[in-house]
């Protein structure tokens, strides 16, 4: 676990969010009305308005979308390292890290299946990140 | 039908740029200011609308002595001032103000009195869902879109570095550019890794700088500058402020709406234009706006640069100041892309495209987050 890494500062609105990633849960939320499912956390659906929105427990499956591999320094990281947007099998986009995976483009091919594992930050926080499917870790 | 919205009677560059650690950002915006205002003929009592970024109009306000009946201080980054040209025509044409001054000035190499890249607020969104993986300006948030666009469109690296290769050719044409030494692609693909899969050369420059402009209504603007430029059409929109939550890794959004408004607000088709300039932070946005200002279809523009169409000499003339990978790039660049655009409509450009009558501006604020586009004019329709 690396330390200095910036964390999130939880709202109301995230907080199932947070309490789920404490869990081993990666927590999407689905419309009641019109059926979208969507990320990042809010309490109505961002495609119809709807109120009637539902926390759904996502897979953590996905595919590998895009991504960059850092050389720059930054508070909490050692470069290289490996910023990717995983695209979950539940249709919505998220940030990450690829980790157990060296940053080599040859080892990091889009669109390769992704999975999500939880790293522990403190008592509060524990961030979803992804590894490739079958990969080593 | 072509109508001429407003007219820029006023437009210039701080005095100097690149390294200015003896001016604080506040003073290039002034430097740039007054030497946009005598441009104009006009002195600063005679200014009675503000339009800024990075700092506010009330420091304008003060600093410069001016007492606006209109202000804007819209940010949504590089392509604010291109969003004050289009708040400024409105002003104009609903009678708000007379003579709109619009100031850009940063001091990003120095950073004398200068704010700095924002940091997402804490609880916000991109802060708890972007910043704990590392993403850290806009190197590594601006580029990760970039991987997939090349898949999806079939595009190799060396498409990237062959945009900063042709604009390099521009700079090599403009005295006042930065980076002037013409470089091949290989040079490019051997500069130093920034963020997987871009290199030094495929990022933009961190200069110190301004510039600024004078807008007022168009029936009397010939009477005001011997070469007048018109403004006949403008678009803007936002897409977010999440790089991760882009609709289409591949186009942006805001880029297509802009663009498109842009275009029909002026009447004009793409073939009626004469000269581009699209803000260039990186090397890919050159791909994106070609294509998503529909001036080539997706999966094109790769070959559009590499068959030499946007190169000195070709038939679309792009980012012929150098652009922000090789002319300057302060932070907010969008300023210098309207500049360059009134100096080729004022026939003035050190590589100025013969006969050219229309020009179009593109702009981007933070990372694919916003974006507008100006269209402008030298004859009055």
């Amino acid at each position: 676990m690396k330390t200095g890494r910036p964390l999130p500062v939880p709202t109301p609105e995230t907080a199932h969010f947070w309490e789920g990633t404490r869990l081993g849960e990666l927590r999407l939320q689905a419309c009641r009305d019109c059926g979208h499912t969507y990320f990042p956390p809010r309490p109505f659906c961002p495609s119809c308005a709807s109120k009637k929105v539902e926390v759904l427990r996502a897979s953590g499956r996905g595919t590998l979308h895009s991504y960059v591999i850092s050389h720059l320094p930054a508070p909490g990281f050692e470069p290289p390292y490996t910023i990717a947007v995983v695209k979950l099998e539940e249709g919505p986009k998220m940030l990450t890290n690829i980790v157990g995976t060296p940053c080599d483009p040859a080892l990091l091919r889009l669109d390769d299946p992704v999975q999500v594992t939880f790293e522990t930050m403190n008592e509060q926080i524990t961030l979803p990140m992804f590894t490739i499917a079958g990969g080593t870790r | 039908m072509r109508r001429a919205h407003a007219a820029v009677i006023g437009a210039a560059e701080t005095t100097e740029m690149g390294k200015l650690p003896h001016m604080s950002q506040l003073q290039l915006h002034a430097d740039a200011a007054l030497n946009a205002i005598a441009d104009a003929g006009l002195k600063p009592s005679d200014i009675d609308g503000i339009a800024t970024a990075g700092e506010t109009p009330e420091s304008l306000a003060l600093y410069l002595g001016i007492t606006p009946s209109w202000i804007d201080a819209t940010g949504v980054g590089g392509c604010s001032f291109l969003m004050h040209v289009r708040h400024a025509v409105a002003a104009l044409e609903s009678g708000h103000c007379k003579h709109v001054l619009i100031t850009h000035g940063e001091s990003g190499r120095s950073r004398v009195a200068a704010a700095g890249f924002p940091h997402p607020i804490a609880g916000s969104l991109p802060q708890q869902f972007e910043t704990p993986y590392g993403t850290f300006g806009p190197p590594t948030m601006f580029t990760l879109p970039v991987l997939r666009f090349l898949k999806e469109r079939g595009y190799e690296q060396e498409d990237l570095a062959r945009v900063a290769v042709v604009q390099r050719e521009w700079a090599a044409l403009n005295p006042r550019a930065s980076q002037k030494t013409l470089i091949t692609v290989d040079d490019v693909m051997a500069s130093k890794m920034i963020a997987y899969p871009f290199r030094m050369l495929m990022c933009c420059l961190v200069t110190d700088g301004g510039g600024a402009l004078v807008l007022s209504a168009a029936d009397r603007a010939a009477d005001l500058h011997a070469r007048p430029v018109y403004v006949i059409g403008t678009g803007e929109s936002v897409e977010g402020n999440m790089i991760s939550q882009m609709e289409d890794f591949s186009s942006s959004k805001a880029f297509r709406v802009s663009s498109r408004n842009a275009f029909s607000d002026a009447g004009i088709t793409h073939g009626d234009v004469d000269h581009l300039m699209i803000y260039d932070a990186f090397a890919h946005l050159p791909l994106y706006g070609l294509e998503d200002l529909g001036f080539c279809a997706r999966g094109e523009a790769a070959a559009f640069i590499r068959e030499g169409h946007t190169r000195p000499g070709g038939r679309l003339p792009v980012n012929t100041n150098g652009g922000g990978l090789s002319y300057m790039h302060s932070g907010m660049y969008g300023m210098y892309a309207l500049q360059e655009s009134i100096r080729q409509m004022r026939g003035i450009a050190p590589a100025q495209v013969e006969g050219a009558k229309i020009s179009v501006a593109h702009g981007v604020g933070g990372m694919f987050a916003a974006s507008s586009t100006i269209v402008f004019a030298n004859e009055k329709p």
